[in-house]
């Protein structure tokens, strides 16, 4: 199998090459677009900033490369988000994927003394799409985020902080997940496992 | 593997327990009691068994002496994100973004300054805004003073300031600091519980999250201080390499005892 790792200016994209190899997969960090058009799948990961993150992968042209594809895609924490319509984090246009939306935590509406971003291992529930094959209800993932993308239809996976949102997102061969599976344990291995059965 | 079995806690962050290793010249020190690991030294193997154990994060603390011998720590690292498949911070001697920059790139999440920062506050700015506040974490080793106030040490506890804890913490986040690792050197190695005063007061007035490090002895001293010290995680080193609390037991306990927790 030929897996990309798309390589842009985001953090963490090692972490993720370093999950896949314990699992005995290897794959290709590149923006190379010849490439990332013939992998058979396609990891779009990343720790960081929307609107730097956007205008990076529109000076390439790696937005409208991204949006074309057609194999599976799964979008990883920043990732997922660039993949929503658009982010509250510096008023971004986003890659229009999924249509919802990423909003900053609404932390005046708290019912409880509560941090963000969110740093930590919460659960995920309402788990729809192979992507969660093997997994029950409520597994723990670990999410790092001050953003997150709104329920909607698109939504396969919900994560209550503050209020409900959407933890992972699906659409045709688009995937997302807001936790990290790489840093996520045996859960996230399972998620990557089930991402490469897709 | 009981990670995979889901669990009744839904839809709330948990609380972390977080082992320190401190490394010196690649290697943990502080000895471990783990008969069944083949190298109790090898800081690798160590941190994996953590994690397998059901460790939220690790922290591996470089405490090698001389500059030239930090080099192997990105070889290390690079080692141990290789083999961990959670979330890692590594602190000791970081005093610049190239520092940083190298240790990312190896794999590691987090990074946690300490004396650098205090001394040149511009550092966590320049963290912040070169890789995002998540993962810039501020060390503060503090001790309570006859006055019954909270000061700054520096150079691993050996160098008093007259800055008060608070203050630091505060202008810190303020700067980029993302978490605050707060030891208190009163608590250090007492195994008498961990500083509640301090803590509640730090993760309370901050909008980050503080890990409580210092003097947690039994598993009730890990639920005070979720529980009245309001720490968001909670680290320690001695109690987990000499099996005196397996991590499964304490995880356990702390569910039993109504604190969100990862089991």
């Amino acid at each position: 199998m030929n897996l990309a790792i798309v390589k842009y200016n985001a953090g963490n994209i090692q972490s993720v090459l370093y999950a896949l190899e314990r699992i005995g997969v290897e794959a290709t960090v590149t923006d190379d677009q010849d490439f990332l058009r013939k992998a058979d799948k396609v990891i779009f990961p990343g720790v960081g900033e929307a609107s730097s993150a956007m205008q990076y992968l529109r000076e390439r042209g790696i937005d409208k490369l991204l949006t074309s594809l057609t194999q599976p895609v799964l979008g990883i924490c920043l990732g997922m988000q660039l993949m929503c319509q658009y982010s509250e984090e510096n008023d971004t246009d986003c890659l229009g994927i999924f249509d919802e939306k990423v909003l900053k935590f609404d932390v005046a509406g708290a019912t409880e003394r509560i941090k963000v971003p969110q740093i930590g291992w919460n659960t995920i529930y309402n788990l729809k799409t192979p992507l969660f094959k093997g997994l029950p209800e409520n597994s723990f993932c670990y999410f790092v985020h001050g953003y997150h993308a709104a329920l909607g239809e698109h939504t396969i996976a919900t994560t209550d902080y503050i209020q409900p949102y959407s933890s992972a997102l699906h659409r045709d061969n688009f995937y997302g997940v807001q936790f990290h599976p790489e840093k996520s344990a045996a859960v996230g291995e399972q998620i990557i496992k089930n991402f490469l059965a897709i | 593997m009981s990670m995979l079995q889901g669990n009744k806690s839904a839809g709330r962050l948990t609380k972390r327990i977080i082992p320190c290793l401190d490394i010196k010249d690649g290697r943990t020190v502080k000895g471990t009691n783990f008969v069944d690991l083949r190298d109790a030294g090898d800081p690798v193997e160590l941190g994996a068994l953590y994690a397998q154990q059901g460790a939220d994060e690790l922290v591996f603390l470089d405490i090698t002496a001389t500059v030239e011998k930090r080099k192997t720590l990105s070889e290390l690292v690079n080692k141990i994100a290789h083999h961990i498949n959670i979330p890692f911070t590594v602190g000791g001697g970081i005093s610049s973004v190239e520092d940083v920059q190298v240790l990312l790139q190896n794999g590691a999440d987090k990074i946690s300054v300490n004396t650098s920062a205090f001394k040149r506050p511009a550092l966590l700015r320049e963290l912040e805004k070169e890789f995002g506040s998540q993962c810039v974490v501020l060390a503060i080793d503090t001790k309570k003073e006859a006055d019954g106030e909270w000061y700054v040490y520096l150079n691993g506890g050996r160098t008093k300031t007259e800055m008060k804890c608070t203050d630091w913490a505060y202008q810190a986040v303020e700067l980029g600091a993302g978490e605050i690792l707060l030891t208190s050197m009163n608590h250090d190695g007492t195994k008498s519980g961990f500083a509640l005063d301090i803590t509640r007061k730090l993760s309370d007035i901050l909008p980050v999250p503080v890990i409580a490090s210092g003097g947690g002895g039994t598993m009730e001293h890990f639920v005070d201080v979720f529980r009245n010290g309001h720490a968001d995680a909670a680290l320690a080193a001695s109690i987990f390499h000499f099996k005196e609390i397996p991590i499964p037991d304490l995880k356990n306990y702390l569910a039993e005892n109504g604190i969100v927790v990862r089991v």
